[in-house]
């Protein structure tokens, strides 16, 4: 079913709920990420990493912004108050992405983890049957390479450097394990949203593609495989989050709640 | 009024991008489309990165601007993605006017999507590395010269 704009998508019952709850995973996701991102800003270990950072938490913050104005066109409030203005239990990102940075190594690899699962998300977005979401995401896209080249290279090089890089690489991955698989799910609209075309596939498919492009990363790392991630207990996509995603939703928050009528 | 259509094309021309003061954004490819109607004027406009901090000044100068061309009363900027900007998109005079300012233009997205080093945009010189694929902007990398061993800038191929 193709769909060209919010008006019409207005119109097909069941529609616009399905599609809400989708963009609310991508901008979620997006900025959180985008949000954890930039808390090594002047933190990271070295100069180069600090711009890389600080690029990369602008983009995805960015693209979060992209969503958000395809919810407020949707019937949503603007998309400052949906950053900032929206109570956990409203938000859709996945669980693992709210943990808080960790060290070096568990950054690296949750964000390498992130932007292949991302990319697959996307390339499938590409062909999505709502217009306005195709074309955000085609671009969107070529932005995202740059940021899985990078975080491949960090993860490959970590992973196969030897000593505590290692070591820490390892134990990174074994913490991400219990939760990554958090990030495949589609939460309550995954029927809908596959039967109106808005995704052409499913949470297991999004999984089996990931670990296609993760393994040999894994070999290049020299990281044993830990298997197929399992589905972790809370669902960040049925709005199940953790108190780690209420601090950072207070840090966050902070000057736009000190007046949230402001214009900055 | 389709008559002051090149009145409106030169206008934009003298729009430069708010972070590389060189180049207009006809230049850089990102004006998509100019629609005249009486006396209102749509101009649709590609961001270079979807996350570009730029877009609202972008806005602000293209509307004072256009609004001083002579029977244009009311302006309006949209920025859509469709096409998505890419770098090919840059005409020959922005390459040019990027080099000049010290930014290397984006080398045509090959096979390998690690061949991204541009030539030296101070000595042309050719083999340069990769120092960061991230830079100042979204859309800059920064490269190491061998034969100037100095940095530069140039545009991320997207």
């Amino acid at each position: 079913m193709r769909v060209e704009s919010a008006a019409e998508a207005a119109k097909i019952s069941g529609y616009r709920e399905a599609l809400t709850e989708l963009l609310f995973q991508l901008a979620d996701d997006e900025l959180v990420m985008g949000h954890r991102d930039s808390e090594w800003l002047g933190l990271a270990p070295d100069i180069e990493e600090d711009v890389a950072f600080s690029s990369i938490a602008q983009d995805e913050v960015g693209h979060s912004v992209y969503y958000f104005e395809r919810l407020h066109e949707l019937g949503e409030t603007d998309s400052d108050r949906l950053a900032f203005d929206r109570g956990a239990d409203r938000r859709r990102n996945a669980v693992v992405l709210e943990r808080p940075n960790g060290d070096w190594a568990y950054t690296i690899a949750r964000h390498f983890f992130y932007d292949v699962f991302d990319q697959i998300r996307l390339e499938a977005l590409s062909t999505s049957g709502y217009v306005p979401l195709a074309h955000g995401v085609t671009k969107i896209r070529r932005e995202e390479h740059y940021h899985l080249l990078h975080m491949r290279l960090w993860f490959t090089r970590l992973g196969s450097a030897g000593g505590e890089a290692t070591e820490r690489m390892r134990r990174a991955v074994r913490d991400l394990w219990t939760e990554i698989g958090g990030l495949f799910s589609l939460g309550d609209a995954e029927s809908r949203l596959l039967e109106f075309g808005i995704i052409p596939i499913g949470a297991a498919e999004l999984k089996r593609r990931w670990e296609d492009q993760v393994r040999p990363a894994f070999e290049e790392a020299k990281i044993p495989w830990p298997g197929s991630p399992a589905v972790p207990e809370i669902d960040g996509r049925k709005g199940e989050h953790t108190s780690d995603l209420e601090r950072l939703l207070d840090s966050m928050t902070e000057v736009f709640r000190l007046d949230p009528a402001a214009k900055w | 009024m389709s008559d002051n259509r090149d009145a409106l094309w030169q206008a934009l021309q003298e729009v430069k991008d708010p972070e590389i003061p060189t180049i207009s954004l006809v230049d850089l490819g990102m004006i998509h489309r100019l629609q005249v109607e009486g006396k209102r004027v749509t101009v649709e406009i590609l961001p270079t990165f979807v996350g570009c901090p730029a877009l609202d000044i972008i806005r602000r100068d293209v509307r004072k601007r256009l609004l001083r061309v002579e029977g244009v009363a009311d302006v309006e900027v949209k920025f859509v993605y469709h096409p998505p900007w890419t770098s090919e998109r840059i005409t020959e005079e922005g390459r040019k006017r990027l080099a000049s300012f010290g930014i290397a233009p984006p080398r045509p997205a090959g096979d390998n999507p690690m061949d991204i080093v541009p030539p030296c945009p101070y000595c042309g010189a050719e083999g340069g590395e990769i120092q960061n694929l991230f830079g100042p902007t979204a859309c800059r990398s920064i490269f190491y010269c061998r034969r100037c061993r100095q940095p530069f800038e140039g545009m991320k191929p997207v």
